[in-house]
């Protein structure tokens, strides 16, 4: 079982759906591809909608953080919204909720965009 | 005389060094915490951080050395869920794993495993092996 990411655009900013796991291997590797497509086609406001991701690992926490880092480095900004408890919890034990901007819902966090 | 408590499960596992070992070892602690009556969150942080075990043992460890094997063993006793991964590499020296916490460790993509393990279980032991290393993670099955 691996990640699935669909892409939205709306009102100028990138939403990326995730979906399954977001783990060492594949799915850590779609995420990657996916910011990676998103930057290349000119999107500087990129949102990762992740209410469906039911398990994440390390590798995952890795792969969140190196989309965060290339948004910022390609000067855009990246947004998280909808996390559920389970990954909530490890963002708070790595402290990662301190570096990533996380939005309730969607609306919360296109308005947050400017 | 002094008697150890008998585990009530016990299984031991001897895998290859590819990332099936991952998935396998992951499935088996997600049934052995189950078994144990944790709550879902619980038992799937414990299954996470027993795949990042097995993960550090078949790409840090074994190096995916196809003549090195992987030895994973989960063993529960009425107090404890016990689960041990044991890989035939060099070794580790697990004091020398930079803080992810830290400024600098922060946005680094890697270093997360060994720091989760700690966090989320209730002991974590290393142990060298001649050749090796051997991870210990146990949870404490009465304090939810």
């Amino acid at each position: 079982m691996s990640m699935n990411v669909k892409i939205r655009h709306v009102g100028g900013i990138t939403v990326l759906d995730l979906s399954g796991r977001i783990t060492l291997g594949e799915g850590s590797i779609g995420l990657r591809d996916a910011v990676r497509d998103a930057l290349a086609a000119g999107s500087k406001k990129i949102l990762l909608n992740v209410a469906d991701v039911n398990y994440i690992d390390s590798a995952g926490l890795g792969e969140l953080v190196g989309a965060y880092t290339s948004v910022k480095n390609a000067g855009g900004d990246l947004k998280l919204m909808n996390l559920s408890k389970k990954v909530k919890d490890l963002l708070v034990i790595t402290k990662l909720l301190t570096v990533f901007d996380v939005k309730e819902n969607e609306k919360d966090a296109i308005a947050a965009f400017g | 005389m002094f008697a150890l408590t008998q585990p009530e499960l016990h299984e031991a596992l001897t895998l290859p060094s590819t990332l099936s070992t991952v998935e396998t070892v992951e499935l088996k602690a997600t049934e052995f915490a189950q078994k144990a009556g944790f709550d879902e969150d619980t038992a799937s942080q414990i299954s996470m951080v027993s795949r990042e075990a097995a993960v550090n043992a078949v790409l840090h460890g074994n190096k995916t050395a196809p003549d090195k094997k992987v030895r994973a063993t989960f063993s529960l006793t009425p107090e404890t869920l016990t689960i041990q991964i044991a890989d035939e590499g060099e070794g580790f020296d697990p004091s020398a794993i930079p803080d992810p916490l830290s400024p600098e460790g922060l946005l680094k993509p890697s270093g997360r495993g060994v720091f989760l393990m700690r966090a989320i279980m209730d002991e974590v032991n290393f142990r060298q092996l001649s050749p090796g290393a051997e991870i210990t993670l146990v949870k404490h099955r009465n304090r939810e």
